[in-house]
Formats: C-alpha cells, structure tokens, sequence
C-alpha cells in the first residue's frame, strides 16, 4: 500500500484565528476515508490546502507522493475534486461545462473529450441531459454535474467535500452506489461530510476534526468495535435486574444493557428465568456516539463572553 | 487555454449585448446629425465629427472618437474587471485551478481575452462607422481630407484609421490592466469595474484641474484623444508616442502587479 494523502503539522491562520491547526492525515491507497468535523473545524480549508488552493501557513503535504502546492501540475490531473459545492457556467449547458473544464488543463486529447465528457454524464445518471442551461438545472442536478466534473480524468483519488449536499435520499444512494463501485476500480476516496450515517456506510477509515485539531484518525472497525456488552429489550426491565444482578449497567426504559459479550448467552439466563425478551443485540458504539464524544461542541456556536 | 478563454468570452450573449450598445451610439449621433444637419463647428464636440457631413468616409473615426471618452472604456472595465472575479464569484475559479490551470497561464488567458474582445470591439464600431459614413453621408471614396485641411489619398486614409484603432486598443489596454488588477484583489466584478472607472474618472477630472497639472502628464486618460494627430499633416508624433509609452508603463506595471497578487492568493470563493 502507498500514501496517497500524507500532511504534517498542517497550519492554516487566518488573522488570529487558526483555521487549521496542526493536521497529520495519513491516507492510503484503496482507502475510503471520512474526513468529519463540525461546521467551522476546517475541513474545507484543509481541503483547498490539498488541492493548492489555498496555502498552508506552515507544514508540510504530499499528494500522491509529490510535493503540493509544487508538484501541482504533475499531480492534480490525477485528482478529481468537489470543493464547497458545484460550480459551473450557468449560461451553458452541463455538457459544454464539462468540455470547457476539461479543454481548460493539459492531457486527453480534444477527439476523446466527447467521449470522456459522455462517459462521465453517465456515470452520474445525466446521460440524457439535453442542450439547457445549467440555471435552468435543479440542486441536485448541478451536484451530480459537478460530481461528473470530478470524475472527468478518471482521477485516481477523489477529493469529495461534502458531495451529497442537496441531494435525495435517492441521490444519495445513487452517489454511494457510485463511490463504491469506483473504490471496487481502485480509485482512493477523501470524503468530507456531516452525514454521518453516510460515513458510516461507505468509509473504512475516519478522522475527526475539532476547531482545527485532529481528534480521532482510527479504522471504522476499530471505532464501532462490540463494547462487550448485550442489549436487552425487555417489557420488565426489573426483573432482569434482579436476575442478572450485577451485570446490568443501565436501564433505559425497556433497553438494559448487560455486561457479556455473548447474546446467547445472556438469552438462555433470562429465558430460564421466564423474563420476556423482545430484543437483543451485540452493544456497538455508533458513529455518531463516536464523534461526539471526541468533539466537543460546534464551533460555528459563538457565545457571548461573561 | 486561450482558446478555452476565447471561446467563453465569445460565446457570452453579454460580449455581444455590450458591443451592440457601443455601436448604438455612433448611429444615433449619425441619425440626429442627418435629420437636423446640425453638426458642432470645427473644433468643437467630438473630433471629426464636424466634418462628417462633408464626408462621410471619417465616420469610422468619429465613432471612435465618440465611445472613446466613456462607452468604451466602460465596456472594457466590464469585462476586464469580470475576468478572474467573475470566475471567483461564481466559484469556477476554485476548480479551474484545481483542474490545474496555473495561475499564470489563466492570468495571460484572460488577459489576451480581454485584448481580443477590446480588438474586436474597436474594429466593429470603426465598421459599423464606415458602413454608417458611407450610406448615410456623403463619402468620397477617392480620399478625404486630414483635420488639417489638406487631401489625403484613400490609400492614406485607411492607413491612419487602421494606426488609429490601433492605438485606441492601446489605450483601452490600460484600462484593462487596471480593471485585471482590481480583479484579482476582489471576488466581486461589481467592485473591479468601479475601481477601474473610479481611476479613470479620477484621471479625467484631474486633467481638467490646474494645480493638477505637474502629474497631469502622467494620468492614464492624458493622451487617450492623441489619435486624432494621426489625421493631421505632417503626422504629429510626440503625442502618439508618449501615449504608448504611458500605456506600455501603466500595462507593464499593472499586470505585474495583479500578477504577483494573483499567483500567491488563497482562493477562498
Ligand atoms: N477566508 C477566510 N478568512 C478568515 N477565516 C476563514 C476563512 N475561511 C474560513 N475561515 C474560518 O476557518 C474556520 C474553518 O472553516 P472551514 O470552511 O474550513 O470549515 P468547515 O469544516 O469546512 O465547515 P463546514 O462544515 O461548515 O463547511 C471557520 O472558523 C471559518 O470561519
Ligand atoms: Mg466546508
């Protein structure tokens, strides 16, 4: 496995405030990888300082084993990214978008470019979009179209700032599907999101940031690992109290947890005592219990001081 | 990426709603001029225009002489001033440079956009003046007379009026390289083109100022109306030639400057 993304002692300040502060991200080949983080932490900003769009203040990156900003021009044409929502020229139609953006940078050659420009229409479910403006396009329309744009070279990584933003629940699984069928091909994945049952689906590994600072980098695995504990849905939660005494950690109306990694077991002791159970599943810390135990709060909240 | 540039600005209806603008002007001058046949007396108005009467073949330069003052540099501050802010504003900047497109060679793309949309709008007022001159007014084909009363050859002519739009091009440069350089210190196109203007607004009310008048050599709008010494006999030089060495200084500097700002700018739009 290679790197495709490594930073070190990532800085970004912006007056007196730092933006981004101090970013070690280490992103391999094959991964999808869950960049997640309140609103403000800075995932944006890292975003652009990937892409060269913004430089660090102080630290170091490497995209693909080179150099960034330096090595951009070698680099980026293997890139593909969605940066803060689509951006396209609204007085033209998606395709003549994508055959502007894709005539704009070096490498294809202008008879292919029809092709790739098709191709990547398809990809994203626009393959029959026609001659109309993209003002006249819907939300989600311009994100897929902006998505397309991303996918134009066939980029071996995919920067992904937050791409289902004003999509469809359908659209949303339309852009899973997507993703995942492009990691099966073996494209690297960087995706920032709020959507966390999203992440969660997709991504095999996350960080999470917190006003600038990386709180957590871990495999998804690891983070939603089983806690060693069963859960218990039962009408009587009492009677399990008294049953499994000393086992129980908590009640929570008709959901009891019970230290034990092993639901059959805890079943068989509740059944030979006769106590109804309607549930009962291996206890797994979601992702979001996850996150928010790791961030503290928002740090779009700007509360007044004292 | 030039091509890519050229293509988006000429494919834009708003490229050719301005120039359709610039050219409604010199008709409607020619219309009053025709139905009243009231034409201002030598020396008054706008040049060239007092002769035009007599012949029409001089209304290509009368256009010119026309939008030169405000229509035209207004036009090019539009476009120039949209040029990277645009971009920015509605956010295509962000992946232009991501797609990569260097920053230096979409600063050249832009500018040589601009220059050919400046070209191409001198050229088609001057036209649209010829085809006006020579339909509504009188045009003796076989020459004409210079500003200073002696016959010119039409050979001569359409020499000088071809030297003449090139130094009108010129002159809008300038503009342009303001409005490029207040383009990459803003995201706003609004703000580029004003700052542009407010320069050149700024320069005009200057040189109508007295104790204006040590820097008065120096303002970028100082020898924008020179052209008309093309037309005189002898051709009067010194003017022409300042006014490109003023430009060329203005242009030169300016660019470097939007340059050096643009190249080491966070793209934050
Ligand atoms: N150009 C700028 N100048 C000053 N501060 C900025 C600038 N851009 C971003 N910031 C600040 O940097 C912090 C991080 O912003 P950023 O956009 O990276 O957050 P984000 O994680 O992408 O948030 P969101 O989830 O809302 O998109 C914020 O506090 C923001 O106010
Ligand atoms: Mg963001």
């Amino acid at each position: 496995m290679s790197a495709v993304i490594t930073t070190s002692g990532l800085v970004k300040q912006y007056g007196r405030l730092r933006a981004v502060d101090g970013i070690d991200l280490d992103v391999q080949a094959g991964d999808v990888y869950g960049f997640l983080g309140a609103n403000g932490s800075g995932k944006t900003t890292t975003v652009r300082m990937l892409l060269g769009l913004v430089l660090p203040t102080s630290g170091e990156i490497e995209l693909l084993g080179e150099r960034m900003p330096r090595a951009g021009r070698r680099v980026l044409p293997r890139v593909g990214a969605l940066i803060e929502g689509p951006a396209h020229y609204g007085h033209l139609s998606g395709r003549e978008n994508l055959s502007l953006l894709d005539a704009a940078g070096r490498g294809g050659s202008w008879r292919t470019r029809r092709r790739r420009v098709d191709h990547a229409l398809d990809q994203v479910g626009l393959g029959g979009i026609g001659r109309r403006p993209v003002k006249a396009y819907s939300l989600g329309m311009q994100q897929r179209l902006g998505l397309a744009g991303a996918l134009l070279r066939r980029p071996e990584l995919l920067v992904l700032d937050e791409p289902t933003n004003g999509l469809d629940p359908q659209g949303i699984s339309e852009v899973r599907e997507l993703l995942l069928e492009l990691h099966r091909g073996g494209t690297t994945v960087f995706l920032s999101s709020h959507l966390l049952a999203e992440v969660e689906q997709l991504c095999s590994r996350v960080v999470v940031l917190d006003r600038g600072r990386l709180v957590l980098q871990e495999e998804l695995a690891t983070l939603t690992a089983p806690t060693g504990c069963t859960v218990v849905h039962t009408p009587t939660p009492e009677r399990v109290r008294g049953t499994l005494d000393g086992r129980v950690t908590s009640v929570d109306g008709e959901r009891v947890i019970v230290r034990g990694s092993d639901p059959a077991e805890v079943n068989a002791l509740l059944v030979g005592a006769g106590i109804p159970v309607s549930g009962l599943a291996l206890e797994r810390p979601t992702l979001e219990e996850v996150v928010l135990a790791a961030a503290g709060t928002s740090p779009d909240r700007v509360e007044a001081r004292p | 990426m030039i091509v890519v540039e050229l293509r988006k600005m000429f494919r834009r209806p708003r490229t050719w709603a301005t120039i359709a603008v610039l050219n409604a002007l010199p008709l409607l001058v020619a219309v009053l001029l025709l139905l009243t046949d009231l034409a201002p007396r030598a020396g008054q108005g706008p040049p060239f225009l007092s002769a035009v009467l007599r012949n029409g073949a001089l209304y290509p330069l009368a256009a010119l002489a026309i939008v030169l003052p405000l229509f035209l540099p207004i036009a090019v501050a539009v476009v120039a001033g949209d040029s990277i802010a645009g971009e920015a504003q509605a956010g295509t900047l962000r992946y232009l440079l991501a797609r990569p497109v260097g920053r230096t060679r979409l600063l050249v793309a832009k500018l040589v956009a601009v220059l050919a949309f400046v070209l191409v709008t001198v050229v088609v007022v001057a036209g649209v003046g010829y085809v006006i001159g020579s339909t509504l007014f009188d045009a003796q084909p076989i020459g004409g007379t210079s500003v200073s009363g002696t016959p010119l050859t039409s050979a001569d002519l359409s020499g000088r009026t071809l030297l003449a739009i090139g130094y009108v091009a010129v002159s809008m440069l300038g503009v342009a390289a303001f409005a490029l350089l207040f383009s990459t210190l803003t995201d706003s196109p609004l703000g580029a083109t004003m700052g542009a203007l407010a320069v050149l607004v700024a320069s005009s009310l200057l040189f109508t100022l007295d104790a204006a008048s040590p820097i008065a050599p120096y303002l970028p709008t100082r020898y924008w109306l020179a052209f008309v010494d093309l037309f005189r006999d002898p051709i009067q030089w010194r003017d022409i030639t300042r006014g490109l060495a003023l430009q060329g200084l203005y242009v030169g500097v300016l660019l470097a400057a939007a340059w050096a700002n643009f190249t080491t700018k966070d793209i934050t739009s």
